[in-house]
């Protein structure tokens, strides 16, 4: 438990971080069980949409989320969100001082407390008066109107998980902070919730922060990512960004691949298919029952993407674009290369085998066609 | 039936009993709270002290309080001090006595619920803006609430069934002293088996009851509070 030492009048004065959410921690872990760990962060984040915070376990990205609640007190810390100084080398504001909502790893319900007796928990402390339909919004929102006068402890593992989050909606918080709000449910529920999240990424105007170690996770509801690695920040950026890089450790063996956005811009109905445009990039996916003007996420892995000197019409491939390479790099399996490539606002990465590489004499500026096997939706 | 001083015996043991599990649940809770939270070198060195009398004769129990109560012990100095008097051989020497003498009974049911609750609930209410003292009405008391029930039906009992500390510190003195305990002592004594037997048998109906009725209600729990 963080101890009281409140001091509530911000005398300091945080040049640049009127907006934003800037973090700087030093906690160095003294006790054997994690020996050795520190966690050691300077980010400055931004102050909408959702931020995953994405890291291998160990990484320190719970830490992290923690230290930010001011649940774990780093020995060096400054927080400011917003302008609001939350911890300072003179101010720590206790947990419950802080405008933030948190949703845990696993079921965090009161268990002696029925579904909607947690919500009005939330809602009696929040201090800020509950504004007409909220609660009937976060219900609608999170799909728990049947649930709520069961006790908590006979609701689905789903059904918690909805609930909690509901309830650190009801707090009406100022910053969202969600620890791996699915890893403790197996994959079918894990399926039922991410629809209750994405929904909630596009309502939220409230800053998200989201701890996660699954890669669908990060590419399904982040705008930004955060990538810990050892109690650091290895990298951050944009999603499509953070993706599009060769070496980021995000990316491990057969998952690399980059993030497109676009938009559902035609749909031929005779062959199910939706014309997606990526800046500039116009794709064809299979139909998913997608609507017309729909912005879509897709995600192109690069064992999907092949490349062709000319431009191949007898091909079964649908997608074809042209491309100019911008760098070649070693894969970790000795045969193969990961190829980045640009095309017309995009990045692309391609994994083909040295072989090939110089076959088709590859070499950074070449410009020919990539051709890619399949485009996946991601949302 | 039974006579005037066993009715009396009867009425004191209850009074001392209820009086000793308030002070206990009002004394004891902090202890718990603090030995199941704390991650002090001195968790050791107190639950022990506090867990003493579990295995201590309470003649020696007594007899230390007796010195320590008396007039020259540091009890019996600030009591006079205050103008109190010395407290042995009193109703309140009695009650201090017992409050050491079934500590364990209250502290260690409490400490095993609040240890069972465990650091989450806490934490979620405090993102859930709740203060500490919010914190402890509103999740600790319910969630811990079978070990505060088996804790006070301890503490109760257990005070009611004492006797080597009562006659170090107390003594036998009618309506302040002698509790039930005593009483079947003087009986036996004085060869009134048939007065003996009465009491006797009440005390083992009463703490048969009483545990039954524990053990019932606590069906998932074990005596001890926790799962």
């Amino acid at each position: 438990m963080p101890t009281n030492n409140t001091t509530t009048e911000n005398t300091e004065s945080i040049e640049n971080t009127e907006k934003g959410l800037y973090a700087r921690f030093h906690l160095q872990h003294s006790n054997t069980k994690s020996s050795g760990f520190a966690l050691n962060v300077d980010l400055t984040l931004p102050e909408s949409g959702l931020t995953a915070i994405f890291g291998q376990s160990g990484s320190g990205k719970t830490t992290l989320l923690r230290c930010i609640a001011g649940l774990e007190r780093a020995q060096q810390g400054h927080f400011v969100m917003k302008g609001e100084i939350w911890q300072s080398d003179t101010i720590f504001l206790p947990t419950h001082k802080r405008p933030l909502g948190y949703v845990f790893q696993e079921s965090s319900l009161f268990t002696h407390l029925t579904a909607k007796g947690n919500l009005d928990y939330a809602i009696k402390r929040s201090g800020i008066p509950l504004p007409a339909n909220l609660y009937e919004q976060v219900i609608d929102l999170m799909g728990i109107e049947s649930v709520l006068t069961n006790n908590s402890q006979q609701l689905s593992g789903g059904e918690k998980q909805r609930v909690a989050i509901a309830r650190a909606l009801l707090i009406q918080p100022k910053l969202l902070l969600m620890d791996e709000p699915l890893a403790s449910l197996d994959n079918a529920r894990k399926q039922e919730i991410l629809p209750y999240l994405e929904k909630l990424r596009s309502t939220l105007k409230t800053p998200i922060l989201y701890v996660s170690h699954s890669v669908e996770e990060v590419m399904r509801l982040a705008d930004h990512v955060v990538l810990m690695q050892d109690g650091k920040v290895a990298t951050q950026g944009h999603v499509e960004e953070v993706f599009s890089q060769l070496k980021s450790p995000l990316l491990v063996n057969n998952d690399t691949g980059v993030i497109w956005q676009g938009k559902i811009i035609e749909q031929d109905n005779k062959w199910h298919l939706s014309k997606v445009s990526c800046a500039g990039s116009d794709l064809w996916i299979r139909n998913n029952g997608d609507t017309l003007g729909q912005n879509v996420r897709v995600r192109i892995l690069a064992t999907d993407v092949s490349l062709t000197l000319t431009y191949h019409e007898d091909s079964s491939i649908l997608n074809r674009l042209p491309v100019k390479v911008l760098e070649i790099v070693a894969d970790k399996d000795p045969a193969m290369a990961l190829v980045r490539l640009q095309t017309e606002q995009n990045t692309l990465i391609a994994r083909l085998t040295y072989r090939s590489v110089e076959h088709l004499a590859l070499a950074e500026g070449k410009a020919l066609w990539a051709q890619i096997k399949s485009v996946a939706l991601v949302r | 039936m039974l006579s005037a001083s066993d009715l009396e015996a009867i009425w004191l043991t209850f009074k001392v009993a209820t009086t000793v599990t308030v002070i206990l649940l009002l004394i004891g809770t902090p202890i718990a709270w603090w030995l199941a939270r704390t991650r002090s070198r001195l968790k050791g060195p107190v639950g022990a002290i506090v867990a003493l009398p579990l295995v201590l004769p309470p003649t020696v129990l007594g007899f230390y309080l007796l010195i320590a109560m008396g007039p020259n012990g540091f009890i019996g100095q600030l009591t006079q001090e205050l103008g109190i008097g010395t407290l042995p051989f009193t109703f309140w020497g009695l009650i201090v006595a017992s409050v050491f003498y079934s500590l364990p009974f209250v502290v260690q049911p409490i400490q095993n619920a609040i240890e069972a609750i465990g650091e989450r609930p806490l934490e979620v209410a405090a993102t859930l803006r709740a203060g500490s003292w919010d914190r402890f009405f509103t999740i600790v008391l319910p969630l811990a609430k079978p070990g505060f029930i088996t804790a006070a039906i301890l503490g109760f009992t257990h005070t009611v069934g004492e006797f080597g500390v009562v006659l170090m510190i107390g003594g036998n003195i009618p309506g302040q002293t002698r509790v039930v305990s005593v009483q079947i002592y003087d009986h036996v004594e004085a060869l009134e088996y048939d007065q003996a037997h009465k009491l006797a048998a009440i005390m083992v109906i009463f703490s048969f009851l009483v545990l039954l009725g524990l053990y019932s209600f606590q069906r998932k729990n074990t005596l001890w509070g926790a799962k």
